[in-house]
């Protein structure tokens, strides 16, 4: 691809930039130029680059071949600090901050330069208003919500005016109205003059708010367009290079109205950590077959959930969690699997498996108690290799075989291994927290189909999630966590982003905005405010 | 810009984890070489004391094999902590607990005799270790101290235990005011394996221990959950085990089998307790579960190798004059190289123009 | 009579706790800095023999001191090494500092053994420090004002200076700190070459003037105790100083009970009391949940490798 001529130079120039790592091409030839004032999208399923891509310019990663112009001039970018000096701010998708440092604090230590705490905090202030942030400086940053944290990064790369900001998937963490709130900022930034380049596999988020996309595919570049004119399923298919796959919502009848099989009833739990959430007064019903969906920003008791949920956390009382209308709030996690509820959590690395060990060991780990892979007290190996060579076949999981370590495996097919242990145990309620997290679109869609089928054969289903898309695909009734209390169930056919949105608390800090009707958007609505 | 770089292996190498352990053992002995040679001693005279006399002479094997028993045994249940990051590190101390409670049965049965003592100053002893490693398990699980600093604060507590027990109230009223217990007597002794031997049965103990936990440690439910603590203790809580029954468990085991060598070393070499009963096997014995990779059959084979620098010590020191304290000098060496070289397990170490090459390929 | 006796406690105090202060104030800032190192009593013992030995080469106490910093440095240097460079297990490599600590001292150590040295004595000329009643402010060695001073600086440096920001922020999260742009692994050997030294000054103060003699395993687990105390102060340089003059005080009442031959207790449960002391803070410290590991840095003992 050639660089499209500029009529004016370029504030970033990429050419023919390359980066290897052992055993993968991170990017090829990667070229893209960015204009002053531009809001240009960088789009592309996980693992397509992106993320090496911005490490390199940010000065993470040094790259093996290639040219980077930095508003015309030739630049090499060796660490963060030269990025920072050349006016390149990063807001990281896992931020760079420090829980127990203040809000001020995280400030200060992201600056080149030593500065006076008062002119800090006075400088600090009017970024704060001129884009109307808010933000309490002296507070600790893990008592803050996803977004205020989010604000921190933003301060950060404000304070030294910008020339180019880099936003690593910015939204995933967001309310769709912090997601609004977050656009206009952007907006006027860039009509400030600043450039952003803007990361995102969210094709309705790139078309509300970019000028400009360049698509990476398996580390190349495979399309540039203007993302106001292009087509999403054009956009999407050049992201993914197959054609769309899409799940279909099953209203394949099933069987409506079944025996309840999970009951959640005034489930309180106080915090289980230092830095956790307390679960307030928890009720919900998962019937047969059915797939209830929990939204909600993280940081709102998700982990917590689950854990209470799998058993991993007792319950104060064995009558607020029953399976099949038995008690089993006092029951570990071993006892519940037997009785048929099974879990996975969020984390797949050192939660839902062992990385160093081998996957017939994994397979060990949470199938003993249903499938007899133990005798006396002794291991069964041949048995829980068997099971975890059927679990590979059925789920096509890409594996040397069950004596492959589970870090040997890339995330979606060691995601895909997980959900198939669970699964291929037939359990009659399946929890699951961020099925397809990092996972690839066509892991992604193996594993919803995986779940519907389990619940059209009888079990109940939860699934918590942050991706509403993925919610609103396979779920039949949708709640709310936030801030440790669960809202309402309601059916997902009546369901929208926007009212989500509220449920899931607005803004976080502020109170909910009083024009709350529902407009059915899964795309954010494009913002026209300008504060 | 250096020659050569560390590349991440994408597993890690079962080769390496075979071969560094034996080139911690070639480093130690070059750098001791090295550094006895600077210190004004033989140094290559030093290594060979240390390292080869005791093989080379057939008749110090028994006695190899009595010094390598109790560590072996101390290391095995160490390592079994290790294993599920339970860091006790006061194995001494379990060891004295035992070595006391055992005793105790000794001094209690002085005047009688009968082949049921031994088995029950066996079993005072694992009792007496259990209890010490107890303490530790107990403010760990109920109130979440750490067992690195109360394990090793129990054992200056147990030293000082024993010295009062020796010069107080058990000294041996027959024993001319030494600080010494009385010698046990027939029936409290450990027999030899055979006639006039040095080699008694706690060396078929400690290899029969190993054996046992080679089993349960690699093939049963709860070998399976001390590993999975160790390595991924949220996943261990995801599969249904309980990190307190790990703890409990774990600290148990290493302080039941530091007390069971406790009592036979009393039983055996020493046939009484001294002031000299604490001997630092305790800590020895750390890095013999390192260095046999927390694995029961390295174990026994790098207990052996710690057992030829105590004895190649004592014929350094008589021959070159080599003070005593080399051995441990020798015995962190051997750890400090364990661990640096442990860095080949996870990486290679490559020349930085290969690593650029495979890397563009 | 009574004042004298008190005057003499106070100041057997104050002596007990300075090297325990010494040694703790260094694991705080290795600490802090996310760095794990239990080798303090094998880097005390370092520094002991390399300060008595130095001491005796020159027949000065302060460039004993100095040697023995340098001597703990470079011991934690080599910590430094294998936890930084080569990412081994903190816990396994501190062990193994202790262990190598305790058998090189007493290698070096075995010509000085029962030899004495010239001790780095009082600061204040003899009028302020022999006053039977002013001895007890004036009467001490450089190091029990130093270390008091150095509890302040360090507390200062943590809370207000920029370094001291950045060693916190790397010892709450590495991976933010990398992402930054900061050298985790430089900021984390210089923090623990901090602790090193005064680890090394810690033992020298044994050797040189607590015992002032050579003897073999002088510290007798003072280390460990000191690495207790960083628990038990919730990682504040404050309470730092308050708990190490409580272990004085413990091990002053240890001192003037076998002095004054307290029929009561043996003098070998009188020598059990600082570590039970040791176990009985660190228990109650732990009482109320979660306080111990909200203070503790994030990042504690585990090991960093940037990408």
């Amino acid at each position: 691809m050639n660089p499209v001529p500029v009529l004016h130079a370029a504030r970033l120039q990429l050419s023919e930039i390359s980066k290897s790592f052992p055993g993968v091409r991170a990017n090829e030839d990667v070229s893209l130029v960015v204009a002053p004032g531009e809001i240009h999208a960088l789009l592309g399923e996980n693992g397509a680059g992106k993320s090496t891509l911005v490490k390199i310019i940010y000065g993470l990663q040094a790259p093996d071949a290639g040219e980077i112009r930095f508003d015309g001039q030739l630049v090499t970018i060796s660490s963060p600090k030269t990025a920072r000096a050349l006016g390149i701010g990063m807001v990281f998708q896992q931020f760079s901050l420090f829980d127990a440092l203040s809000v001020i604090e995280n400030i200060a230590v992201g600056l080149d330069g030593a500065m006076d705490r008062k002119a800090l905090a006075g400088r600090v202030d009017a970024i704060l208003r001129a884009y109307s942030l808010p933000l309490d400086l002296d507070r600790a940053v893990h008592t803050l919500s996803v977004g205020e944290r989010q604000r921190i990064e933003i301060v950060r790369c404000l304070l030294v005016r910008p020339k180019l900001l880099i936003m690593d998937e910015p939204t995933s963490v967001l309310t769709p109205q912090e997601v609004e709130r977050l656009f206009a900022m952007l907006r006027q930034l860039a009509a400030e003059g600043c450039s952003i380049l803007y990361i995102s596999h969210k094709l309705g988020e790139i078309k509300a708010l970019c000028s400009a996309a360049t698509i990476l595919r398996a580390g190349k570049v495979v399309a540039a367009c203007d993302p106001r004119v292009e087509s999403t399923r054009r956009m999407a298919e050049l992201m993914i290079g197959a054609e769309l796959n899409a799940v279909e919502r099953r209203d394949e009848g099933r069987p409506a109205g079944g025996a309840v099989r999970l009951a959640v009833r005034g489930l309180s739990l106080p915090p289980v950590g230092p830095f956790s959430v307390p679960l307030r007064d928890i009720g919900f019903e998962v019937r047969a077959g059915e797939i209830v969906g929990i939204a909600g920003v993280a940081g709102n008791g998700q982990s917590e959930l689950l854990l209470a949920l799998s058993g991993e956390v007792a319950a104060p009382g064995p009558e607020m969690i029953t399976l099949d209308g038995r008690p089993i709030g006092r029951a570990r996690a071993g006892a519940r699997r037997r009785r048929g509820l099974c879990a996975v959590p969020e984390e797949r690395n050192g939660h839902a498996a062992i990385p160093d060990l081998s996957l017939t060991d994994n397979a060990m780990l949470t199938a003993r108690h249903r499938l007899a892979l133990t005798l006396a007290g002794f291991l069964r190996f041949a048995t829980a290799r068997g099971y975890a060579g059927r679990v590979i076949a059925r789920f096509g999981v890409k594996a040397t075989g069950p004596g492959a370590l589970a870090r040997s495996l890339s995330g979606g097919n060691l995601q895909k291994y997980i959900m198939g242990r669970e699964i291929m145990q037939a359990p009659g309620v399946l929890v699951v927290a961020q099925p397809t997290w990092g996972v690839d679109a066509g892991a992604a869609a193996a594993i919803h189909r995986a779940l519907l089928d389990l619940a059209a054969s009888g079990s109940a289903i939860v699934v918590i999630s942050q991706d509403l898309d993925e919610l609103l695909a396979v779920s039949d009734r949708l709640a709310v966590l936030n801030e440790g209390r669960l809202s309402r169930a309601i059916p997902t056919a009546t369901a929208t982003a926007h009212a989500l949105g509220l449920l899931m608390g607005g803004v976080h800090g502020e109170p909910v905005p009083s024009h709350a009707h529902g407009t059915p958007a899964r795309v954010p609505e494009p913002a026209h405010a300008v504060a | 810009m250096p020659l050569l770089r560390l590349e991440r292996r994408r597993e890690p190498s079962r080769a390496m984890q075979y071969a560094t352990p034996l080139l911690a053992v070639a480093l130690t002995v070059m750098a001791g070489t090295v550094v006895f040679g600077l210190m004004g001693y033989d140094g290559l005279g030093a290594v060979r004391q240390i390292f080869v006399a005791p093989l080379a002479d057939p008749q110090r094997w028994p006695e190899l094999l009595v010094k390598a028993s109790p560590l072996v045994l101390i290391a095995i249940g160490l390592s079994i902590g290790f294993r599920a990051n339970v860091w006790n590190i006061g194995g001494e101390g379990q060891y004295l607990a035992g070595a006391v409670a055992g005793t105790a049965v000794a001094l209690a049965t002085w005047t009688r005799e009968g082949a049921w003592i031994l088995p029950v100053m066996g079993l005072a002893g694992i009792l007496g270790g259990m209890a010490w490693a107890a303490i530790p398990a107990f403010l760990r699980t109920r109130f979440g101290v750490s067992e690195i600093l109360t394990s090793l604060m129990l054992t200056y507590v147990a030293v000082q235990g024993l010295f009062f027990l020796v010069r107080g109230p058990w000294r041996d009223p027959d024993g001319f005011n030494f600080p010494q217990t009385r010698m046990f007597n027939a029936a409290q002794t450990l027999p030899a394996v055979s006639e006039g031997s040095l080699v008694h049965l706690g060396i078929p103990i400690a290899v029969l221990v190993a054996c046992l936990a080679w089993i349960v440690l690699e093939r049963t439910i709860a070998g399976y959950e001390v590993k999975v603590v160790g390595l991924a203790p949220a996943a261990a809580r995801h599969g249904g085990f309980s990190e307190r029954r790990t703890i409990w468990l774990t600290l148990l085991a290493g302080g039941g089998l530091a007390g069971l060598a406790g009592i036979l070393e009393a039983a055996g070499p020493f046939g009484q307790l001294t002031p000299q009963f604490p001997a630092g096997y305790g800590y020895t014995a750390i890095v013999v579960a390192f260095l046999g990779r927390l694995h029961p059959v390295g174990i026994l084979l790098a207990g052996l190798v710690l057992a030829v620098t105590y004895v190649g010590g004592e014929l350094a020191q008589t021959a070159i004059g080599l003070p005593q304290a080399a051995t441990g000098m020798f015995q962190a060496m051997l750890l400090f190289f364990l661990l640096a070289t442990d860095v080949l397990i996870r990486f290679r170490i490559v020349p930085v123009r290969v690593a650029r090459a495979r890397a563009a390929a | 009579m009574t004042s004298a006796l008190l005057v003499s406690f106070a100041m057997t105090l104050a002596m007990a706790a300075t090297p325990i202060l010494l040694a703790s104030l260094g694991e705080l800032v290795a600490e802090k800095a996310g760095v794990l190192n239990l080798g303090v009593e094998g880097m005390m013992l370092i520094g002991a023999v390399t300060g008595f030995a130095a001491a005796t080469l020159t027949g000065s106490a302060y460039l004993g001191c100095l040697a023995a910093i340098l001597g703990g440095l470079a011991a934690s240097l080599v910590f430094a090494g294998l936890t930084l460079g080569l990412s081994s297990n903190q816990v396994a490599t501190g062990l193994a500092l202790t262990i190598f600590g305790v058998g090189a001292s007493s290698l070096i150590g075995a010509p000085f053994v029962g030899k004495t040295v010239a001790r780095i004595g009082p600061l204040f000329p003899a009028a302020l420090a022999e006053h039977p009643l002013l001895r007890v402010v004036f009467g001490y060695d450089l190091l029990v004002y130093g270390a008091l001073a150095l509890a302040a600086a360090v507390g200062w440096f943590l809370k207000h200076t920029r370094p001291g920001l950045i060693l916190r922020a790397v010892g709450e999260s590495d991976t933010s700190a990398h992402s930054i742009g900061y050298s985790v692994l430089a900021v984390r050997t210089a923090a623990v070459a901090f602790g090193g030294g005064m680890a090394g000054l810690a033992g020298a103060y044994f050797s040189l003037e607590l015992t002032p003699m050579w003897a073999d395993r002088l510290t007798a687990g003072r280390g460990w105790i000191a690495l207790a105390l960083v628990v038990f102060a919730s990682w504040r340089p404050g309470r730092l100083v308050a708990g190490a003059y409580l272990f004085g005080a413990v091990m002053t009442l240890e001192l003037h009970a076998k002095a004054a031959g307290f029929g009561l207790l043996p003098p070998e449960i009188l020598a059990m009391l600082p570590y039970l002391a040791t176990i009985a803070v660190l228990t109650l410290i732990s009482v109320r949940p979660g306080r111990v590991s909200a203070a503790a840095p994030a990042c504690l003992g585990k090991s960093f490798s940037p990408a």
